[in-house]
């Protein structure tokens, strides 16, 4: 035994800065796209296009990305023709309009959340990716934030994947049987959106349709930052960030008429 | 070759008249083409057991006037398939179950009686398999081309008071279900605990709370959304199902996928496969309660998430590989920093193992637990590290070579104990074999594109790759202008989960964890 001690004290602190400052190590998160500076309508509509899950919108000469939608397939940033910025970072969490206040619950949950993890359907990337924040990378638990194997104890319930018919009945069971006030987080494009999964007989539109979501982390899968920023969040420690990327294209206006 | 020939040769004389033979040269690939379902068991048995030939699994196709059932079988040390094909009648509603003679197909006629309707002459155990029974109601086939959803969803019958079948009838004994929501960060499954107190007699999963239809939902599809399906079903694993499904199309549409990006398929494939060993050891960790070699391989299955990251953008390597190649290249100083980042990773896990290995509380927890016998494993057609553990030795990337693997130098660990903790050390051992295989690409890179172009065109081909968990197999038929007709998925957590009772048997309850976590199973992967 006396090995694996001194193993893990000449290993020393790994924890990441985050969220005092900021992580900068390579790979921490594939980033997302952006609108680019200057773009024409034509290349506006061939991103829209390209883009296979509908994130990306052209219309009334307005470029959106809703971040709900993208699933990382880096379609709209390689290859040739127009193509989108891409952006680093990981603070991607905000309230839905249905939550905007920033703290659901009394002060004195700031410090400590437990949070029971559902898997609806995932693919196991966003699940891994959970995992992950017990690491000693992330280390969850210096923030207060803990895994718990039951609902009855649980603050915060992190939903993963697109929310199949089969899982739908168990997940409506363990919120019901969470304790109030309860936050639901909705971790992954599968969670917020169609995904690539949805809509069929079988896999559903994410959570919303189930569940009233209070916090949404886009991404697929959201790296563990992300889903790190989402707790800040959800515990009033972090700001939200915005949803969805929207300009107006650059001469748009001029080409269509 | 001459193997494949002289099979057809033997298998028309054994059954004249009733089975016709063709091969195919390219591929290599023969066919038997039954004409009557009725010696269907006895070829399977005959291929299986007097040839060596290992069944793969199944493909069922509704075509416009019949049924095209094929077979799939493999030889561990022939290059080259073998398919049995059936064609049968649409009206014909039940044909003759091979599982009584090649075991391996058991859950594979579960899977298809459910979605497709069919039954299984001799199957001893139909339904609530894919589709719950407490939810479905028995007689929908979601497969087939007639399927209505709409219909299908508004005739759903919920039946709470499903109780799962008792197969232990002992006084005292009980069931006692574990999920599909349990204990931390854990994918959902259904685990049925037959025990009589402390200890376990036997323990049964019900999978499937997971299915997203995708084999339903590609079909229609044009190639490049089906490559999201193919890419993100089972996304621990998802450039190996990706390139098996490119490699498919790709052999449909004859392209020959440039030399440069061959090699960084093979170089991104290994790094999977050593991101998701580590993983796994992670977990074997963990379930131990060792708690500072857990924290010491969380740091290297982050690391090399970290590494895959920076390499290729994507932490879990999506977006990378489309039929005709990559979508991007690189370059070569960053294939040489990733081996040389992967090689020191796989350092630390040596020394992580070689620590392992003197823990006598750890050894304790491992050495005897979820022990596959080797006869068990080869009748369930186990695949993978798990099949490795106990003795079978296969691996497609030997015996079916694809991405140039035969021009490469590596061993493939067998162990032959098949506990967990043989099953550890082949995951350490396919890591290490990993980083040798990786260290052979960057001198093999000469300049030039990674993505030829592909022109669609109809036809239907096999996509096979050794992926990190085992032997994975995509078919793909393709209609016109590349739209997805049929798309089967044979994966390696779908073989391995049906030998999930073997190792699971007269246990301690504090030893579940530990057996699950030392087979390293995905239930996205079988889910699908």
């Amino acid at each position: 035994m006396k090995q694996w001690v001194l193993e893990g004290l000449h290993t020393g602190v790994k924890s990441t800065s985050y969220p005092k400052s900021e992580e900068r190590a390579a790979g921490v998160s594939p980033g997302r796209p952006a609108r680019p500076e200057a773009i024409s309508w034509q290349e506006a509509e061939e991103l829209q296009r390209r883009c296979p899950t509908g994130a990306i919108t052209a219309h009334g000469g307005r470029l959106e990305v809703d971040y709900r939608n993208c699933v990382h397939c880096f379609r709209c940033a390689r290859g040739s023709g127009a193509a989108m910025d891409w952006q680093p970072g990981y603070e991607w969490a905000y309230f839905t309009r249905r939550n905007t206040q920033s703290q659901p619950w009394p002060k004195s949950f700031e410090g400590s959340l437990h949070i029971l993890v559902v898997d609806a359907g995932d693919c196991g990337a966003c699940l891994n990716e959970v995992r992950q924040l017990s690491n000693p990378y992330y280390n969850m638990h210096r923030l207060g934030f803990f895994i718990t194997p039951t609902p009855r104890q649980a603050d915060i319930l992190l939903v993963v994947g697109s929310v199949t018919g089969q899982m739908k009945l168990p997940l409506l069971q363990a919120y019901e049987a969470m304790p109030t006030p309860k936050v639901v987080m909705a971790v992954g494009a599968c969670a917020l959106s169609c995904g690539v999964f949805g809509p069929s007989f079988v896999a559903g539109c994410g959570v919303s349709g189930v569940l009233p979501i209070d916090v949404e982390v886009p991404g697929f899968p959201p790296p563990p930052l992300a889903i790190l920023h989402g707790l800040l969040v959800a515990a009033g420690r972090k700001a939200p960030a915005p949803p969805s990327d929207v300009s107006t294209v650059e001469g748009a206006v001029a080409k269509l008429a | 070759m001459a193997d494949l020939i002289e099979m057809t040769r033997q298998a028309e004389e054994r059954w004249p008249g009733l089975v016709q033979s063709w091969v195919d040269r390219r591929k290599p690939a023969a066919e038997l083409r039954c004409s009557r379902s009725e010696i269907l068991p006895d070829v399977a048995r005959w291929l299986a057991s007097d040839l060596g030939y290992r069944f793969a699994g199944f493909v069922v196709e509704e075509q416009p006037k019949e049924w095209e059932i094929r077979y799939l079988f493999y030889h561990p040390r022939v290059t080259g398939w073998v398919y049995v094909l059936l064609q049968q009648a649409l009206e014909v509603r039940a044909i003759p179950s091979i599982s009584s003679q090649v075991h391996a197909a058991d859950w594979q006629e579960r899977e298809v009686e459910d979605l497709f309707g069919i039954t299984f002459e001799g199957h001893p155990r139909l339904g609530d398999f894919v589709l719950h029974d407490d939810l479905w109601q028995e007689d929908v086939a979601p497969m087939r081309r007639d399927f209505d959803e709409e219909t299908a969803l508004a005739e759903r019958k919920p039946r709470p008071d499903w109780r799962p079948r008792r197969i232990v009838e002992n006084p005292g004994a009980f069931v006692m279900p574990v999920g599909p929501i349990y204990s931390g960060v854990t994918e959902s499954v259904l685990f049925l605990l037959e025990t009589v107190g402390e200890d376990v007699i036997r323990a049964f999963p019900r999978l499937f709370y997971k299915y997203r239809g995708i084999e339903k939902i590609a079909e229609g599809r044009t190639v490049e959304d089906c490559l999201l399906l193919a890419e993100r079903f089972a996304a621990t694993t998802a450039f190996a199902h990706a390139l098996a499904y490119c490699q498919a199309v790709e052999s449909i549409c004859r392209v020959q996928v440039p030399e440069r990006a061959r090699w960084l398929r093979v170089l991104l494939a290994e790094l999977e496969r050593v991101r998701h060993h580590a993983g796994v050891i992670q977990e074997i960790c963990e379930s131990t309660a060792l708690s500072v070699a857990a924290s010491q391989a969380a740091l290297l299955e982050e690391d090399l998430l970290r590494i895959s990251g920076g390499f290729a953008g994507h932490r879990y390597l999506f977006g990378l590989a489309v039929p005709g190649g990559l979508t991007v290249d690189p370059g070569d100083p960053a294939c040489l920093r990733v081996v040389d980042e992967v090689r020191q990773t796989v350092r630390q896990l040596n020394e992580l193992e070689q620590r392992l290995r003197f823990s006598s509380s750890f050894l304790d927890r491992l050495e005897g637990v979820g022990f596959i016998p080797a006869q068990e494993a080869q009748d369930h057609g186990l695949v993978g590290p798990i099949a490795r553990a106990s003795g079978t030795d296969g691996d497609l990337r030997k015996s079916q070579p694809y991405c140039g693997y035969d021009q490469l130098r590596f061993d493939v660990p067998v162990e032959t104990e098949g506990d967990g903790f043989a099953r550890l050390r082949v995951f350490f051992a396919e890591a290490r074999q990993s980083v040798q295989i990786m260290q052979q690409i960057p001198v093999r890179l000469n300049a030039g594109a990674v993505q030829a172009p592909v022109a669609y065109q109809s036809g239907v081909a096999l996509g096979w790759v050794e992926a990190p968990r085992g032997a994975t197999f995509h078919w793909v038929r393709l209609g016109r202008e590349g739209v997805i007709e049929r798309y089967r998925l044979i994966t390696p957590s779908f073989v391995n989960w049906h030998g999930f009772h073997l190792a699971a048997e007269n246990f301690a309850f504090q030893d579940f964890p530990i057996i699950l976590a030392s087979l390293g199973l995905s239930v996205a992967e079988n889910d699908r």
